[in-house]
């Protein structure tokens, strides 16, 4: 599982590099997005324009991130690709994210927050 | 009731045995989509199928075989419809002897009460059909089609 990240004045950007997100690598993301986000701005989009399979441990470790992150801070979605979309939309996890159409878009809402 | 094969389809069935383990699982899926039947699906169908799929072997990997192993069988062939599908399993037997109800946790609760798990048989049942389970001489058998 790769991450790369980005920090900007008042966004941190996480990007998956990895093509999934699955039960074979959700708990190793989890730990990723721990040590990525631990120091740095209170905002932290999560970049999946490479990911193109998410399951349910995937989705799980996305909301635990969330969690992790604590009521200061606040982590938004950018770039979901359609089988990632349709797994957010029934499991109604859409509802408890910002979710950017992409991570400029992201950034953007970010620097005028 | 379980679906009656089309047998007049020339494309051939898939039939794959392996370790019910998550990184034999994804190589697994990984080869189940790039094969007839499931490469013949469009992109949206292949995505639905290879979620269902994802969750149903997940499932028997952590709780029928309590992650210590064991195999598990996939056989796919064209249906009327879509793809059928049958996975068997000789692990510990659904809770209850039936398919778990698939009820969305709720994601209107506070921060840290938000939910991390449970999602799986309503992702499950919300894409696929004709979904049943039978536990048989030892061997859990679930057949449902993906549409497509």
């Amino acid at each position: 599982m790769q991450l790369q990240t980005q920090t900007r004045p008042k966004v941190i950007s996480v990007s998956v590099i990895d093509d999934r997100i699955d039960a074979a690598t959700a708990i190793q993301f989890k730990e990723k997005m721990r040590d990525a986000t631990r120091n740095g701005p209170a905002r932290v989009v999560l970049d999946l324009a490479r990911v193109q399979f998410l399951d349910s441990s995937g989705l799980g470790a996305i909301v635990a991130v969330k969690k992790l992150l604590g009521p200061d801070r606040i982590l938004e979605l950018a770039s979901l690709t359609p089988t990632v979309e349709k797994v957010f939309r029934l499991t109604r996890m859409d509802s408890i994210f910002t979710i950017h159409p992409n991570l400029d878009a992201a950034v953007a809402h970010a620097a005028s927050a | 009731m379980p679906r009656v094969p089309d047998q007049t389809s020339g494309t051939p069935e898939l039939r794959l045995v392996f370790g019910a383990d998550p990184v034999a699982i994804r190589r697994s899926l990984s080869r189940m989509l790039a094969s007839p039947p499931l490469s013949g699906l469009g992109a949206e169908a292949r995505g639905a199928a290879e979620l269902v799929l994802a969750e149903i072997l997940n499932n028997v990997a952590e709780h029928a075989y309590d992650e210590a192993g064991g195999t598990v069988e996939v056989t796919l062939r064209p249906d009327a419809g879509g793809i059928l599908c049958q996975i068997a399993d000789s692990g510990r037997s659904m809770p209850d002897g039936r398919l778990p109800e698939g009820k969305l946790p709720a994601s209107s609760a506070p921060l840290q009460d938000l939910p991390e798990g449970g999602f799986g048989w309503h992702l499950i049942r919300s894409l696929c059909a004709d979904l049943s389970y039978t536990r048989s001489e030892g061997r859990n058998l679930l057949v449902f089609l993906i549409p497509g």
